[in-house]
């Protein structure tokens, strides 16, 4: 009480004086060492992105959606990558049904209703955040031998989008429990005292106040699986495919297999389709991600 | 409050909605536009993988294939040609794509899975050594220097090594990746055993990574597929190798008379008997075999003589009376 006074009083006394202006070259360094770091890091997404741009500028067309891939050199001209868009669309999509429900239950339980006390809560928190650092290719194993050739998935869309999944589920529950942590102990022993039960309280209060952190952790997430080319090299990814997905058991491309094999290509062609094609999923990526800080500045509430 | 956490849905579902969106965008099928003029409509697919080095013909039989069945889905993977032939020899594909024969222990994990096949010889390939454009005394090389470069624990570091007539300039090494055929038919061909090369050079399975290298230091080396060194011929040098009859410069002509020993190969496709029981294979196989001069063209390969032309289509009508 008495600290809560203090601090009210702290914040309403008027500010020190702020005259005396002295110039410290050690702050100054420190500031410029830091801007330059930055530099450095913004420098390398600029030069990457001028790159791609400048090399793919010819493609970078609505070709690239309306055609599908090519095998003959008298067509690069009219070739695109819509299978590899269509299979990644369907792939992210099927990943984030799969990963999002089950990764936000599993925060739920561990934040509201695992005793963490208990030791084997703490060993499965412990081997989620483990699951995190796990390499990707690691993951693309595991569905190989698991999900394709024991359960006979084969090499099809929904292996992928499962793998992709497992991939991403911990980065799920972490942003997801970090949310709902966020979420004031006040409002649900305010609910409690209504006398709302557990669930109650979970659904109608905690839930709706964590859902924009949940979902710029779910997009970031996402945008990972977007960019996931290893462990689908494994899975069967193919190099070249006329067809759309239609069906869970399609085969499939994504952009990431497509622009990898498109490098390889011997006709350069192929490689300034390849730089159209890096050009749109950074677009998609930028997209994701800006989303992702809208939906976060739009809906985060500060208590 | 229940304002904001209808916001706060609104965001959710949005964002949900946007994916489901995206979703329906993509399950538009391409319009079924019957382009073929053949009197039966195949459906269905025909999985090919393997060799990067083959996986242009490939494609480029898939594309030209397209046209005539549009509803029979040719995928390619390029997975090389050994991991191409696990595959293949488990059954997981129609048709596994080589840049070598297949090897006897291959041929045993195809019999203990009862995979039966037939081997195609589709198109020629001379594996071409290059090096840096300004590169002025490299003209010819004899197999025993590019044993002597390549061979297991070699000390080439520097090309006076090779012969003490060339200068003072270090030499950088860029080859195949492990994976590949072209690792394979290299090592056996120059080193007199499969699989053996020195090992502190640059591996890729990115023919143009090696493109890049060489291209990039005076002393580079590099080796790969003819159709890599068309594509870049303004960027490179073409060595002539000597296999024992003289120096010979790779050329198509010299692919296809085999005059460019010993580093000229013939490419093969691989079929599964199994799978030729099914319409849309035997039909794909058929229409590459038929097509092969326009296949060979579209990926710019070293077409087959016109013995080897006979010869592949005995081979087929043989399989297809089997």
């Amino acid at each position: 009480m008495t600290a809560a006074a203090a601090a009210r009083e702290a914040v309403a006394a008027p500010p020190p004086p702020l005259t005396q202006r002295r110039i410290r070259p050690g702050e100054i360094l420190f500031r410029l060492a830091l801007q330059l770091c930055l530099l450095i890091a913004f420098a390398f997404l600029v030069a990457l992105v001028v790159f791609a741009v400048y090399k793919g500028w010819d493609r970078l067309d609505a070709r690239l959606w309306q055609q599908m891939p090519t095998g003959r050199a008298s067509r690069v001209e009219s070739a695109g990558v819509q299978s590899a868009i269509t299979g990644t669309l369907w792939v992210i999509a099927l990943t984030a049904l799969i990963s999002l429900p089950t990764g936000i239950a599993s925060a739920i339980y561990m934040e509201e209703y695992a005793d963490n006390t208990r030791w084997y809560n703490r060993l499965l928190e412990l081997n989620i955040q483990n699951l995190a650092g796990v390499p990707s290719i690691v993951f693309g194993i595991l569905g190989l031998g698991l999900i394709a050739r024991v359960i006979g998935l084969g090499f099809t869309v929904i292996t992928a989008a499962i793998v992709l999944s497992l991939l991403v589920l911990p980065t799920v529950i972490i942003a997801s429990r970090e949310a709902l942590r966020a979420v004031p102990q006040s409002i649900r022993q305010a609910s409690y005292a209504l006398g709302a039960t557990r669930w109650q309280t979970t659904a109608r209060q905690v839930l709706p106040a964590a859902i924009p952190g949940m979902a710029t952790g779910a997009i970031l997430a996402l945008s990972r699986a977007l960019g996931e080319a290893a462990p689908l090299i494994l899975l069967g990814a193919v190099t070249f495919i006329r067809f759309n997905p239609d069906s869970l058991l399609s085969t499939y491309t994504t952009l990431p297999i497509q622009i990898y094999n498109l490098i390889k290509e011997p006709q350069a062609e192929f490689q300034e389709l390849a730089a159209a094609a890096i050009v749109l999923l950074l677009g998609i990526l930028l997209l994701m991600n800006s989303a992702a800080i809208v939906i976060r500045n739009k809906f985060q509430k500060r208590w | 409050m229940i304002k904001t956490v209808r916001g706060r849905l609104t965001a959710l579902t949005a964002a949900l909605f946007l994916t489901a969106a995206l979703t329906a965008c993509g399950s538009d099928n391409p319009s079924t536009d019957s382009g073929g003029d053949t009197a039966e409509q195949l459906s269905g697919e025909v999985k090919v993988d393997g060799s990067s080095t083959v996986g242009p013909l490939s494609k480029a039989a898939a594309d030209l294939y397209a046209e005539e069945q549009a509803k029979v889905n040719v995928t390619v993977g390029t997975s090389g040609t050994g991991g191409g032939f696990k595959k293949f020899c488990v059954g997981e594909t129609d048709v596994s794509d080589a840049s070598r024969p297949i090897k006897d222990s291959e041929k045993a994990e195809c019999d203990a899975k009862g995979v039966k096949y037939a081997e195609l010889i589709v198109a020629n390939d001379a594996l071409s050594v290059v090096v840096n454009k300004e590169n002025t005394w490299a003209e010819c090389l004899t197999v025993a220097q590019l044993k002597k470069i390549w061979e297991p624990k070699s000390k080439v570091t520097n090309w006076n090594q090779v012969d003490p007539s060339f200068p003072n300039e270090p030499m950088k090494l860029f080859g195949a990746g492990t994976d590949s055929g072209t690792f394979d038919y290299f090592t056996a061909e120059i080193n007199g055993e499969e699989g053996a090369s020195r090992t502190d050079y640059t591996p890729t399975e990115d023919d143009n990574v090696t493109v890049q290298g060489v291209t990039g230091s005076k002393g580079g080396l590099g080796y790969f597929g003819f159709t890599y060194y068309e594509e870049n011929a303004d960027k490179l040098k073409l060595v002539k190798v000597d296999g024992g009859g003289g120096c010979v410069e790779p050329s198509v002509a010299t692919a296809q008379d085999g005059s460019y020993k010993p580093l000229s190969r013939p490419l093969f496709v691989y079929v599964s008997g199994a799978s030729l029981a099914k319409p849309q294979v035997k039909d794909f196989i058929d229409f590459y075999i038929q097509n092969i001069d326009e296949v060979v063209k579209e990926a710019k390969y070293v077409p087959l003589t016109a013995e080897q032309k006979t010869t592949l289509a005995a081979e087929f009508a043989e399989l297809q009376k089997s």
